[in-house]
Order: C-alpha cells, then sequence, then structure tokens
C-alpha cells in the first residue's frame, strides 16, 4: 500500500502479543536500509548486549517491494553476535512480497518466547505457535514440518534456524524459504536467543492499484528491459558462478586458505561446470522474472544394491568459492555435499568455510591438533570438510563454539591470527586488492555488497586514496538507496536514479522522487550513526598479514597503500555518522 | 499494455504446457492482477502460482482449465458465469451476488475468492503469457487440440 509512513507491526514474544504502529519517516528514510535504522534507532538499545530480550529483530521492505520487478529483496536489522553492533543482512525469496502483501512496511520482534516458538502472520492474523518439538531439528526437517502446518503455499514465507541459531553462533543465518537466507552476521543466533524457531507470513491481502495504465506501462518497459535485454544474461545463464573462472584468471579468487589467488585445477568447479554436470534447474524470488537461483543436485548412494537419495542445493559465486576453493576442494559435486551440510546446520557458509580454511592451516601449522578439530583437516578433504561443518553448526566441543563466534576470536585463543582471513568478518571471494580490501573491513554489512571496491579494484591500478576513498563513499550512498527500495542489486545496471524516479512517481511516491540525493545521504549517515552509536571504531578493524601476502593482476599487495586507505576511509566513515539530517523539500 | 481489451472476443485459450519450466517468479499473477483485475495481489488472478509439495518439487498453476460444460457456470445462479465457446466461462461481473458458488463447483481450485467474496477466474485474455521469463505458458486457438496442462 502507497502511504505516507510506515506501517510496523511489534510483536513481544514475550506476551505473544503484537500491535500496529505507523512510524513517520517515508519521505527521508524511504524504507528497507533506512527503515531498518529508524527502526534500530527507535526499538533497540544500543548500550545493551545483542542477546539483551529488549533487543529487536527487524525485517523491512520498501516503498516499490512487489510494485516493480526485482524489487524482491527484505533487509533485516539487527544487533549482531558477531561484534555486538548493529548489522544488516540482505536475504531474497518470498519474504519481500509476503511482508508487502501482509500489509506491512516492517516487522519488529522484541522479547523472548517462553517455549520455542513459530511466529505467523499474515493481514489479518498473529499467533504465536509453540513448536518446542522442533528445536534441534536442522533447516531442512524444520521446514517440511512448517509447511506442513501452515496453509498458502507459494504464497507464503518461511523463515527457520537450524541447531547453529539455537546455540548462539555468530555465524548462524535465517534460512528464507529454503534456498535464499539473511546470511551473514548472526541474525540466526538473534532468532535463537529469542526462542523463535521460524516466522511463517502468509501474503493474503489485496489492494486495489489507484492508476494503472501508466504504471502498468513503466511496469512492463522495466520488465522488458530485465528480461529481454542481456543485461542480466549473466544472472540467469551460468549465474554468479561464472566469476570463479573470472577471478581465478585475474589471480583474485581465495585459495586454500588464501596461499594463492589461482590454481589450474579450477577447472573442476567454473560456473560452466557446475552447470554441465550438476544444474538442475532455475528458480526466482517471488517478484523477478531473471531467476538467478541455481539449483544443482547432490546424490548419496546409501545401500550398495544401487539405493539412492538425491538433494537439491541452491549454489552461487560465493557458497563455491568458500566450500571449493577456499578448502581446496575441487569436485563440484563435492562442493554441493559439503553446501548441504551448511545448509542443514544453518550456517553463513562464506563465515563457515573461511573458518575451516583458518582450522585446516591452523592444524597444519600445529596451532592446533585434532583433539580441537575432532576430524583430519585437510585441504581437498571434502567429506572430512562435511564432518566438520556439523562439528561448526551443532558447537561440537569447544572449539567449534568458539571458532563460531569468529575466526578471529578462535585465533585470539589458540594463535594463528596472522592467516585469518576475516576483513571485519570472514572475507568474501574476492582477493582483488587494497581497495576491497579496506571496503570489506569498513563496511556496514563487512559484504562485498556494501559498495564495488572489489569492481574498483579490477578497473584500477593506480594508488591514489582520496579517488578511491571517494568512490566508495559516494557508490555506498547508491547502493543504500537501492537497497531501501528494496532493489536486488543484481537489478542496478537497470534501475537508473532516473528510472527509479519514475517507478516512485508511478506509484505515488513523489516527494521521495524529488529528494532522492537528500534521503540516500540521510539514510547513509543514519546507518553509520547507527553503527557508530553501538561501538563501531574503523581504527580498531585490523586487516591480517595474510592479505597482505596476497599478489593480484596488479603485483604484490602495497601494504601502504592498504593502510592509508583504511585510516583514511574509517575517518571519513566517522564524518559521515557526525554529519547532519538533510533537510528534504 | 492496454488496459481493456478492444479486439473481438479471444478466439484462443490459455494453456500452461510448459509448467515444468516454471521458477515461481509470479510474474504471470502479478500481471493478471495488476492488468486484468487493478490489484496488486498474489491471489486475485486468473492464475495462480503455488509451489507443488515445497519448493524442492517445482511449481503448480492454478488456473481454469477449460471444462465444457464448466461446473462453475452450471453452479453460478445468477448468470454471472456462463459457459464460454471453447471452454471456460464469459464473466459478466456485474450479475455476480458472491455467493461463492463457482468456487465451490470448480474441481481444480481455480476459482480465488477474496474476503468480499468477489471470485476471480481466468478469462483467457492471454495478458499474463508475456510476462513469463520461460514460455511456460501459451495461447492457443479453441479449434486446436484439446489444451494440454502438461506435454513436457
Amino acid at each position: 500500500m502507497i502511504r505516507d509512513h510506515f506501517r510496523v507491526l511489534i510483536v513481544d514474544l514475550s506476551s505473544g502479543r503484537g500491535h500496529i504502529e505507523e512510524v513517520d519517516g517515508r519521505n527521508t528514510e524511504a524504507g528497507g536500509s533506512g527503515l531498518g535504522a529508524l527502526l534500530y534507532e527507535k526499538y533497540g538499545h544500543a548500550e545493551q548486549p545483542w542477546n539483551h530480550p529488549d533487543q529487536p529483530l527487524i525485517l523491512a521492505i520498501g516503498p516499490l517491494t512487489g510494485y516493480f520487478p526485482l524489487m524482491s529483496k527484505t533487509v533485516c536489522a539487527f544487533k549482531s553476535p558477531y561484534h555486538d553492533q548493529y548489522a544488516e543482512s540482505h536475504a531474497g525469496g518470498r519474504s519481500a512480497l509476503a511482508l508487502r502483501f501482509a500489509d506491512l512496511d516492517a516487522l519488529v520482534v522484541t522479547g523472548v518466547a517462553r517455549n520455542p516458538s513459530c511466529l505467523s502472520f499474515g493481514s489479518k492474523h498473529l499467533d504465536l505457535v509453540d513448536v518446542a518439538y522442533m528445536w534441534g531439528t536442522d533447516v531442512q526437517a524444520s521446514g517440511k514440518l512448517l509447511r506442513q502446518m501452515s496453509g498458502g503455499s507459494g504464497h507464503r514465507s518461511i523463515l527457520r534456524i537450524g541447531p547453529a541459531g539455537e546455540t548462539g553462533s555468530a555465524m548462524a543465518c535465517i534460512n528464507v524459504d529454503t534456498y535464499r537466507h539473511f546470511g551473514r552476521l548472526g541474525s540466526g543466533a538473534v532468532m535463537g536467543s529469542k526462542n523463535l524457531k521460524a516466522i511463517v507470513i502468509q501474503g493474503d491481502g489485496v489492494f486495489p492499484l489507484k492508476e494503472t495504465t501508466k504504471y502498468s506501462k513503466l511496469f512492463s518497459e522495466v520488465h522488458k528491459k530485465l528480461t529481454a535485454t542481456d543485461m542480466m544474461m549473466k544472472y540467469h545463464s551460468l549465474g554468479t558462478a561464472s566469476n570463479l573462472e573470472s577471478l581465478n584468471t585475474m589471480q583474485s579468487l581465495p585459495w586454500r586458505n588464501l596461499k594463492q589467488t589461482t590454481d589450474p585445477a579450477i577447472e573442476g568447479i567454473t560456473g560452466q561446470k557446475f552447470a554441465d554436470d550438476t544444474l538442475l534447474r532455475s528458480m526466482a524470488c517471488s517478484g523477478c522474472p531473471v531467476g538467478c537461483i541455481h539449483m544443482g543436485f547432490v546424490r548419496e548412494k546409501f545401500r550398495k544394491e544401487n539405493r539412492y537419495v538425491y538433494r537439491q542445493v541452491s549454489y552461487d559465486y560465493e557458497p563455491i568459492f568458500a566450500t571449493g576453493s577456499m578448502l581446496g576442494v575441487t569436485d563440484a559435486f563435492a562442493v554441493l555435499n559439503i553446501m548441504d551440510v551448511v545448509e542443514k546446520v544453518g550456517l553463513d557458509v562464506m563465515s563457515a568455510g573461511v573458518a575451516l580454511a583458518w582450522a585446516t592451516e591452523a592444524l597444519e601449522k600445529g596451532i592446533i591438533s585434532e583433539e580441537e578439530t575432532l576430524v583430519a583437516l585437510r585441504f581437498g578433504e571434502a567429506k572430512t570438510y562435511e564432518e566438520a561443518v556439523r562439528h561448526l553448526g551443532t558447537g561440537a566441543n569447544d572449539f567449534y563454539r568458539l571458532l563460531s563466534q569468529g575466526t578471529l576470536k578462535a585465533a585470539g585463543h589458540y594463535g594463528g591470527s596472522d592467516f585469518a582471513c576475516v576483513l571485519g568478518q570472514e572475507m568474501g571471494g574476492y582477493a582483488t586488492g587494497e581497495v576491497y580490501f579496506a571496503a570489506q573491513s569498513l563496511g556496514l554489512r563487512h559484504s562485498h555488497l556494501d559498495s564495488g571496491g572489489y569492481s574498483y579494484d579490477q578497473k584500477h591500478d593506480d594508488k591514489d586514496v582520496d579517488k578511491a576513498v571517494d568512490f566508495l563513499v559516494s557508490d555506498e550512498q547508491g547502493r543504500v538507496f537501492l537497497t531501501s527500495m528494496v532493489a536486488c542489486l543484481f537489478a542496478r545496471g537497470v534501475y537508473t536514479d532516473e528510472l527509479l524516479a519514475d517507478c516512485l512517481r508511478a506509484v505515488g511516491y513523489h516527494p521521495l522522487a524529488d529528494n532522492m540525493e537528500a534521503v540516500s545521504q540521510n539514510i547513509q549517515r543514519l546507518r553509520w550513526k547507527t553503527r557508530f552509536a553501538t561501538g563501531f571504531d574503523p581504527q580498531g578493524v585490523k586487516i591480517p598479514k595474510r592479505f597482505t601476502e596476497v599478489t593480484t593482476w596488479k603485483g604484490p599487495i602495497d601494504q601502504v597503500f592498504l593502510e592509508t586507505l583504511k585510516r583514511e576511509y574509517g575517518k571519513r566513515l566517522v564524518e559521515l555518522a557526525k554529519e547532519e539530517k538533510v533537510a528534504s523539500e | 499494455m492496454a488496459t481493456k481489451t478492444k479486439k473481438k472476443p479471444s478466439k484462443k485459450n490459455l494453456t500452461t504446457p510448459r509448467m515444468e519450466r516454471c521458477i515461481g517468479c509470479h510474474s504471470c499473477s502479478l500481471a493478471c492482477a495488476r492488468i486484468v483485475h487493478k490489484r496488486l495481489s498474489w491471489d486475485t488472478a486468473g492464475i495462480r502460482i503455488l509451489s507443488s509439495g515445497g519448493l524442492s518439487t517445482g511449481f503448480e498453476a492454478r488456473t481454469c482449465l477449460l471444462c465444457d460444460p464448466a461446473p462453475c457456470a452450471e453452479a453460478c445462479p445468477t448468470g454471472a458465469y456462463v459457459q464460454r465457446k471453447g471452454g471456460g466461462v464469459i464473466v459478466k461481473k456485474k450479475l455476480c451476488i458472491r455467493c461463492g458458488d463457482c468456487a465451490e463447483a470448480c474441481p481444480v481450485d481455480a476459482i480465488y475468492l477474496d474476503h468480499t467474496d468477489e471470485p476471480f477466474v481466468c478469462i483467457h485474455c492471454g495478458r499474463c503469457v508475456p510476462f513469463c521469463p520461460h514460455d511456460c505458458l501459451e495461447m492457443v486457438k479453441v479449434s486446436a487440440e484439446p489444451a494440454m496442462v502438461s506435454v513436457e
């Protein structure tokens, strides 16, 4: 629904009751990323730890969600168990449209449920259901139970956590509709701390469209751009997995805990290899005709007389880097098998893969022993990694419990922080150079999606600090507007500022369309202000030595450039957070 | 995209011959709701996409399968739903008293009743078809072979 405020469902799990609040800020914070930060400012407790019962778990959508193609993502905002600071994570699937059709701009969940529970709501209902029997089930099993107990097949979104979230892992994800995730920075543990096993959102509302001719025409034009041109080809053909080969060629693909950035063994895990051998079909987030979700399969012979089970596993570039090249696993099916276990225990795949890569090298170096790792971790030993992922996801011993709080936490205790591949959190799969390393280290989400630092590295070999910092700050500003709409960032080439303004006007958000520059500045500042209020110190973020030992297409990493870049970028972020809100027209 | 059908009554039927290709994007349902029914919704559409047994087993379309005679038309007490040549129904919204008998009579759950009991069914206009990125949907001539749900 088009409205000049936000309609927010506030649920207190302690009482099992909720209420609707109308929150101002549509024309200044827009939605999504902006709304997440606004609601954290309103309902969050910066000074309290992440698992304080009063801390909110926030889901937010944007003004264009459901109204245009690829406006299909949801922003999850929370205080992270990883660093005990404000965090955001984004997911596709159906949750965005389900929230839209439940007639909500956001959900805020506070309190702790008495028993393990499932929160179920739609446009006409709100229930907190005791699901104590579900506690301890993996993500796949809980998904089946939840589908069975709730109606609305195809028009609902099912969010749940696995054992990792239940046991407080700072690497626990929230699984969204089986194949998408609020992956990074531990949102799954926030649900776990609230005794909240699952959230089921029914998208059962219907909304009249006032003026349809102009809007429908624009919708069709956008739809055509997204499907009839080759702009989105890379996302639906080989998918993001196509990056494996290109980054390997550019000496930018992390291999074996970043000991290498390229390896001829890439042949076994290229996007083409995955497509040729493992690809079953494609799927889409609701409201997106691109269909970038690539579904691979694995099968397992469980009896010698040819008895098999098969499973479907979604793959992308990042999961293949994390469970493939980073662990030295170079067989596509073996990679999918590791991912499958990651999915079941409900871990963030990038964090899990990078953490286990560190553990493997730590074991190699004798810093830790099999007493800690329980299994003989060795690069390339895929079956061992499946077991290790289970140990990490369930917190099998003190070592895995500490590792699941972050690789640097484990390294702080056992040693080996020099080769921990952590840039604010476990690295994304881009060993592209100094700009990316600084960008992920200090990015608000510590994600390669905060800004295009990885892309900048691939196009620039100069060492102009000011230019690079200007790029990171301005690119982030553009991206936060998109993630406030909330667009999938794959569509960033299609949704130009001009087109976004047209879309906003077509559905009636004229003030937003007229003030995009000021609004995006406001959102960028508010997010940083919120992050700093929860204790962020850019100068306290260290870049481990391993990153300075990397050689990319530009040559060896320039340590002085890297440190200067990080320092100057950090200063700019401090300034950003202090700037006053820009008045909207 | 025109909001009204200006051509003479369609001689074609909507069929769903390639649903195995469906990726669950809902573009068809959203298009029908938007263009035909002037609504934003997953439900108020002549074609609705459901997951069949969870996402891992694919998707199915709930849409009119062109019964002739159509049980919904036979059940309608006011003539709001009348038999369409070639199968399915012609809808005369003004005559509808929102009794819901049509939805109850439909053997394949192709008619959606909103909270006011207004029924929504496929009118075989084909305006959803161009929005399907995988050509799951197809308009076929009434005189052609009987419509098939799946040929793949």
